[in-house]
């Protein structure tokens, strides 16, 4: 046979150049906002300027009259179809348009519809709005405090602002353990409030046709079947009738997984006035009312016995979810998965308690770039770990690997009860303190102090928690937490892969290809991979929380095999040899012992059409669903080198070696990307952004001025390493990475800018870590120029 | 008002009211939508254009205001079918991810390399640091510009075989 088996393009573990670039390098993308369709209309949101103040009265009078102006929808108007208020994927609800009060600045009060957007941005500035300000709430402190204005006076029986109490572990014998401890460490961190400020707002266009009544929505969406479900539950329009078709989106991290209100003004004002109705935020909408991530206010402390092993671990956390609580997270977790807290080390015992509070502030706690709050607990506990072994004065590294869990313990059932698939925390850390040079930069660091250099080293080494579900234990509002992919193999041996996930940047349409390509042998580029259309693509829960290849992944590789196996049974038929004779070779199969008795895959999907064997259904496609039996938990090291500068204050990072444990890598080219990017929003995350708030509620951090991104001037050099644990339950061993480095390197960074600060006696600095807190804390402790 | 500009080489115009930004319309008028709006404060780069080769920010230009003059988009950037040296140079090494920030990127790219042919690592950060991009980190794009400069030197360095005379346009 002709076939080149070992050659086939794609295969997994080849750094094959992205299938999808063609597009993007012609400026051909097809973006949100680059949908025209015949008839369209715009929506501008008039949105409020206090952050809490009952509505006395609208007068959108003037704004009817302007010109261009179709219709101005408010609060009564969607009230009167029920759709003033609509459900969170946390079980609460949230106003879509304000009706009584407003809770946050930036809540959507009025809509205006118009022939264009400038006319509608018009008309929107002329929307009379009187206010009554009430004393705005900014923290979980001020939510508790005595006499605190109850924000959420719309919930009947809701008489503070208290959300929810939560925990995990075992308080009983974390106490005993803390009874008996030798020294017990302890810190107070606030993980501030960001966002994960995609270069493409959100938006939509929704257009509900008034012949069928058919509502196909453009939508900037990660989940475009959830977010088809949850609207037919919220507008009550029959779920076949809706159509959710999530084009090319430029960049997520968590931000476009909730339906937002300004999703469902739209679809109401389609379905009133007959046209498509576009919708798309600008930048300012998009930081002050959007998923927001994080704002913990956490207190961890950790017991340690007399020869550095840890007993103990016991954290409180109160969350600031805003006005509405409206987290994006499995069901039965309120504080997502933050309980994996006790990370990468052997803690015989742990207790995590939690408390929600509403604030008025923005709604939507996402997970930015991180599985379901992960990234607290991975930041707690590195903190934690930093902060003991500075105590203590064991070596930070060594500290670790006294702790780690070991190899020989997997699978390891931690002590809030997850069960960690597969690790091996000593090999990471080793290659990653090799790569660095950590024994002789540990005598330069000393040197260098000697000199009176402001210099230190920071480690942390993560362990995530993955590729949700188990659909039995993690669902979105009852759908329970699988993926799926439909492969069909045309006559000629080309195939169209679909799949339940939605890419919004990270290579789904090389990435899936090449596991097809791995299973099939058909070659990549002859893979077209089709995603985000909710009328064609199988049902699934989307892209976030590092799902898509531990997920969706599995199931096209379990699709793949499905195909493979009818395959068997026609190349069995085209060489007249049993399936039990027949030998598979990527790309074809041949008679045992007679190599050159085969067909090829090709062969074989044209006999799918043309040649089958008497009785069998023609075609060779499938699909299939596949609901994890446990979550992946991907690993690494990462370490970093810090100058400080004493006179400024500012945070020069010499050096970052990221070490990272994903297991089995589909195409390393696109994972190395992955963890760039993650490293550089962790790098943002604690240097630089923030989103905070005076206190009237006014945000701060509203637009790209104050709301600080890395650019290429400030942003580190990475240097990467790698070591490859696969997991045991994924068919293909891999374990997700997309999030791995925003999660781990948070805490290593300020781990390095606290190790350079320790022999000042200075414990903490919470993020972002900038110029003007670090010269502060240098002062305070008398250092100066 | 009356606007007429080149855009990509072809004489584009339109009527629009004083106040439409350069990018509203490129992609309204022009339906050129390869340029991008990612901020609307001039902080992003996402809509970067060429005007008359020196990369401007469209979102903080009045159409009017360019009237006249040329402007080139990432819709100009190949030719034919022949990608230019940038965009090759992306995709050889992964310089883009999602793409929103990619034709900002390339515009600023292709400026530099115009006016320093052989950029430092420091020279290319410098000169994207107008530009943010979310996805990558930088390092890729980085490495994307410092192949396309050497790409366009080895190009410069060996002149094409065969064409002779023909060559004599340049």
């Amino acid at each position: 046979m002709a076939t080149e088996t070992h050659h086939i393009h794609g295969r997994i573990g080849q750094s094959i150049k992205r299938i999808e670039d063609a597009r993007f390098l012609r400026g051909k993308g097809n973006y949100l906002d680059d949908f025209v369709l015949p008839g369209m209309l715009h929506m501008a949101i008039l949105r409020s300027p206090h952050a809490h103040a009952r509505i006395k009265s609208i007068d959108a009078t003037a704004a009817s009259a302007m010109p261009g102006v179709i219709a101005v929808v408010t609060g009564d108007l969607m009230a009167q179809h029920k759709l003033a208020w609509m459900p969170t994927m946390s079980g609460d609800t949230q106003a879509v348009l304000a009706t009584d009060k407003v809770r946050f600045q930036g809540q959507e009060v009025a809509a205006v519809i118009a022939e264009s957007k400038y006319l509608a941005e018009d008309a929107r500035d002329a929307i009379l709005v009187d206010y009554d300000v009430l004393p705005a709430v900014i923290s979980p402190e001020g939510a508790k405090a005595a006499g605190a204005p109850v924000i959420r006076d719309d919930k009947e029986g809701q008489k503070d602002n208290h959300i929810y109490r939560w925990e995990a572990g075992n308080q009983a014998t974390t106490q005993a353990a803390f009874a008996a401890a030798h020294k017990v460490v302890r810190l107070h961190s606030f993980y501030p409030r960001c966002h994960p400020a995609p270069l493409e707002t959100c938006g939509c266009i929704a257009d509900v046709n008034p012949a069928t009544g058919k509502a196909t929505i453009y939508m900037t969406s990660q989940a475009p079947h959830a977010i088809r479900t949850v609207f037919a539950l919220v507008t009550g329009l029959p779920e076949q009738q809706i159509r959710v078709i999530s084009p090319d989106i430029g960049g997520g991290f968590g931000n476009k997984v909730p339906v937002y209100p300004g999703y469902v003004v739209a679809t109401a004002a389609s379905l009133l006035i007959g046209r498509p109705v576009k919708w798309v935020e600008d930048r300012n909408e998009n930081l002050i009312s959007t998923g927001f991530a994080r704002d913990y206010y956490m207190t961890g402390d950790l017991a340690v016995d007399k020869n550095g092993k840890m007993l103990a671990l016991r954290v409180h956390l109160d969350s600031d979810n805003g006005a509405f609580f409206s987290d994006a997270q499995p069901s039965k977790f309120k504080a997502g998965l933050f309980h994996i807290v006790t990370g990468s080390y052997d803690i015989p015992t742990a207790h995590v308690t939690a408390d929600g509070y509403y604030t008025n502030k923005a709604p939507g706690g996402v997970a930015f770039r991180c599985s379901f709050r992960v990234t607290e607990a991975s930041y707690l506990i590195e903190r934690l770990v930093t902060n003991a072994a500075l105590e203590l004065g064991i070596d930070q590294a060594e500290f670790r690997m006294r702790n780690f869990i070991k190899p020989e313990q997997f699978p390891y059932t931690s002590a809030t009860g997850w069960v960690y698939d597969s690790g091996d925390y000593p090999r990471a850390m080793k290659v990653a303190l090799d790569k660095l040079g950590y024994d002789d930069l540990r005598k330069d660091v000393e040197a260098r102090r000697k000199k009176g250099e402001v210099t230190g080293i920071g480690i942390a080494s993560f362990t995530e928690v993955v590729g949700a579900g188990h659909g039995a234990e993690f669902d979105i509002l009852g759908l329970r937490m699988f993926d799926s992919a439909e492969l069909r193999v045309h006559p000629t041996g080309k195939a169209m892969l679909r799949m339940g996930v939605k890419s919004q940047g990270q290579g789904h349409e090389t990435t899936f290809a090449q596991i097809v390509t791995e299973e099939l042998g058909i070659p990549a580029t002859d893979i077209a991979v089709e995603e985000g259309d909710t009328d064609t693509a199988p049902y699934g829960l989307g892209t976030y929380a590092s799902r898509s290849t531990p997920v969706a992944g599995a199931a096209t590789a379990m699709v793949s095999r499905k195909i493979r196996d009818k395959a068997r049974k026609i190349a069995s038929h085209l060489l007249e040899a049993a399936e039990e004779d027949l030998e598979w070779e990527v790309g074809k199969f041949y008679v045992k012992g007679s190599p050159d008795r085969a067909k090829t895959i090709q062969e074989i999907a044209f006999a799918a059409y043309t040649n089958l064997p008497e009785g069998m259904e023609a075609g060779l496609e499938g699909v299939h669903y596949y609901d994890p039996p446990n979550m992946t938990y991907p690993f690494g090291t990462y370490a970093v080198v810090v100058d400080i500068d004493k006179g400024t204050g500012q945070v020069k990072v010499r050096r970052m070696v990221a070490v990272d444990d994903c297991g089995v890598r589909i195409n390393p080219m696109i994972v190395e990307g992955q963890i760039h990017g993650g490293l550089t929003e962790g790098f943002g995350i604690a240097f630089m952004e923030l989103i905070t708030f005076d206190s009237e509620g006014n945000c701060i951090g509203s637009n790209f001025m104050d709301y600080l991104l890395p650019t290429a001037w400030e942003t580190p050099r990475f240097e990467l390493g790698e070591t490859t644990t696969p997991s045991p339950h994924h068919p293909l061993g891999a374990k997700g990475v997309g999030e791995s480095a925003t999660v781990g390197s948070p805490a290593a960074y300020v781990n390095a800018v606290i190790d350079a600060l320790s022999p000042y006696g200075i414990t903490n600095i919470d993020m972002p870590v900038g110029p003007d807190k670090v010269w502060a804390a240098l002062r305070s402790k008398g250092v100066t120029e | 008002m009356k606007v007429a500009m080149t855009v990509n080489g072809a004489e584009r115009g339109g009527d629009v009211e004083p106040r439409v930004l350069l990018v509203d319309f490129l992609r309204t008028n022009l339906r050129e939508t390869g340029t991008h709006v990612g901020c609307d404060t001039t902080s992003c780069g996402a809509c970067t254009v060429l005007l008359d080769g020196e990369p401007v920010k469209s979102c903080t230009l009045l159409a009017v205001q360019v009237n006249g003059r040329s402007i080139t988009t990432v819709e100009g950037l190949a030719q034919g079918a022949t990608l230019s040296p940038i965009q090759a140079g992306f995709h050889e090494e992964h310089g883009l991810q999602c793409g929103f920030c990619t034709p900002g990127m390339m515009l600023v790219g292709t400026a530099l390399l115009k006016r320093n042919p052989h950029p430092t690592e420091d020279d290319i950060r410098w000169a994207i640091s107008g530009n943010i991009c979310r996805c990558t980190g930088y390092m890729n794009i980085v490495k994307s510009i410092q192949h396309a400069a050497k790409a366009t030197a080895e190009a410069a360095a060996k002149p094409p075989v065969g064409v002779g005379a023909a060559a004599g346009g340049e």
